[in-house]
């Protein structure tokens, strides 16, 4: 199983602040699409992804129990 | 102990100068970010951050150990905060100490404008009539981290 987080606007278009998924053997950018057909999220293909807390790129493959977070453009400071 | 963390509490000056205060250095640079009341004529009532609180930090501390690399001698802590803020409230402190002063205001310059890249920290402006996550606006530009960040 696989942890998606969500933040900001897009955690507010989904509804939710992560999701439980098996994509486990899938790319990021299999992922990104999968989610942005699910939710109607086309502001996901602007959003940088983090899996385990690391910027990854769309071909990285997701192994068993990582963690994938969709990052929006940040604003901090 | 941390010299980087994430906060739902206020930030206070003093404490982070006191961070990074010691024998060695003869220069302390603080930089104080605030909320903003008027952006472009169009005035905000508060904001509200957010933050991947896990990640920010780490990225916050990778930033500092980019710091380290660039300049002598440097010692830095850096705290931001998230969930409401009123206007003239601290969002982020960076305090900065080296030898000599030119480092110090490069090195705090330069941990401002990386954060504005790649830390997973966004704000909400809230406005008399909307409110909005700001990010690709025109506000800020677009925090998209460089080539060589993915690993």
């Amino acid at each position: 199983m696989n942890r998606v987080l969500f933040f900001a606007g897009l955690r507010e278009r989904v509804e939710k602040e992560e999701l439980e998924i098996d994509v486990t053997g899938r790319t990021v950018g299999e992922v990104k699409e999968l989610v942005s057909e699910k939710y109607g999220l086309d502001q996901i293909q602007s959003c940088m992804t983090a899996v385990n807390e690391e910027f990854a790129l769309n071909d990285m493959k997701i192994e068993e129990g990582d963690t994938i977070a969709f990052i929006p453009p940040v604003s901090g400071g | 102990m941390k010299r980087c963390w994430i906060t739902d509490k206020p930030l206070e000056v003093s404490s982070m100068v006191e961070l990074v205060t010691r024998r060695e250095a003869g220069a302390i640079n603080t930089f104080i970010g605030t909320v903003r009341e008027f952006t472009e004529g169009k005035r905000t009532l508060f904001l509200q951050y957010e933050a991947y609180t896990s990640m920010a930090e780490k990225k916050l501390e990778e930033i500092a150990e980019e710091i380290d690399r660039k300049w002598p001698d440097v010692k830095i802590a850096i705290a931001h905060r998230i969930g409401r803020l009123e206007i003239s409230d601290i969002a982020v402190i960076i305090a900065v100490s080296t030898p000599h002063r030119d480092d110090s205001f490069e090195a705090s310059r330069y941990a401002i404008e990386r954060m504005k890249e790649v830390v997973p920290i966004w704000k909400k402006e809230h406005w008399e009539n909307g409110q909005e996550w700001i990010g690709n606006q025109k506000e800020t530009k677009q925090g998209i981290p460089r080539e060589e960040e993915i690993r």
